[in-house]
């Protein structure tokens, strides 16, 4: 966003903050880089445990994608909200989007069980370590932001969050999208592109 | 819901000159239609289990990226702000794509799959 909640003044003229969010997704890209690589090498060495072909629940999934994706959106929309001062709307967007995120992480929680109970542990075989800790990773992202998400609702609710902080909700916005913007990835090449099966 | 939102401050006018309008809520729900299409569209191809990978998995690879683009280019608003956090962040992208191209070339995956 722009820079007229800037209280301080910059070499760039941009927010040092928002600069910073920026340069922390792309070291991020690295991080999620490595991890669907790894997955990409092991996907094929499910020993005797269940193959990627075999377990996933593509339907089920698809669901769960399609609601973190709408949670872009709320988050966009919470943003816009705060922006024109309308800081009611601002909560409601807020509360949706971590709803939304909670939905998502549940719904991993029941995948990751449902896993578990058909024989798919985190030490099965190579392609089970390295699915879990991708997708166990993103997970935790999605966790860290729902909190997020709730502390600026809490700040809102009492009366701490305003229009002149709109960077605030927009920072916490960038890194709800990034990873929203990786599970985009995850969900197309680990899910939808054809696994191997047993 | 908003019309335009229109950034004049003074600090603003020194800015990038694509950093000054953002699009309106409206305009937020019409990008969602287009990925919630896209994303059926996806998921549409889990069914069609006659079309080779040599295809499906150019086509999927494609409406990913578009996602992709229309979130970042829209929702956090690389289209419209400042050139040097898109540089930050492509900058990124495109370290991580080429090392792990080499990392999965170095082992062989593009030959065994």
């Amino acid at each position: 966003m722009t820079n007229q909640t800037h209280s301080e003044e910059t070499t760039t003229g941009l927010s040092h903050n928002k600069l910073g969010m920026w340069v922390f997704l792309g070291s991020e890209c690295l991080l999620f880089g490595a991890l669907i690589s790894t997955y990409l090498l092991y996907r094929g060495r499910f020993a005797d445990g269940p193959a990627p072909g075999d377990i996933f629940d593509i339907p089920f999934t698809s669901v769960s994608s399609f609601v973190l994706l709408m949670s872009s959106l709320t988050m966009v929309l919470a943003l816009s909200a705060l922006q024109r001062g309308d800081e009611r709307n601002n909560r409601l967007w807020l509360l949706t989007t971590a709803l939304l995120g909670a939905v998502f992480v549940g719904g991993q929680v029941y995948e990751f069980t449902t896993f578990l109970r058909e024989g798919l542990g985190y030490t099965t075989s190579p392609f089970s370590s390295a699915f879990f800790t991708l997708t166990g990773f993103h997970g935790v992202h999605v966790s860290l932001g729902v909190i997020f998400l709730m502390s600026l609702y809490v700040s809102s609710a009492r009366g701490n969050l305003h229009k002149e902080r709109a960077e605030t909700v927009e920072l916490i916005g960038l890194y709800w999208h990034f990873v929203d913007i990786v599970w985009i990835f995850i969900f197309t090449v680990i899910y939808l592109v054809p696994s191997p099966t047993s | 819901m908003s019309t335009e939102t229109e950034h004049t401050t003074e600090s603003d006018k020194s800015d990038d000159e694509h950093s000054h309008e953002h699009p309106s809520d409206k305009k937020y729900f019409q990008i969602a239609g287009i990925l919630a299409v896209l994303t059926a569209l996806e998921v549409a191809t889990y069914w069609l289990e006659s079309v080779p990978g040599e295809i499906l998995i150019p086509v999927l690879m494609i409406m990913m990226v578009v996602k992709f683009f229309y979130v970042a280019a829209w929702f956090m608003h690389l289209r419209f702000d400042n050139s040097l956090f898109m540089k930050f962040f492509v900058s990124g992208l495109i370290l991580a794509s080429v090392v792990y191209a080499i990392f999965l070339t170095v082992f062989e995956f593009w030959h065994k799959g």
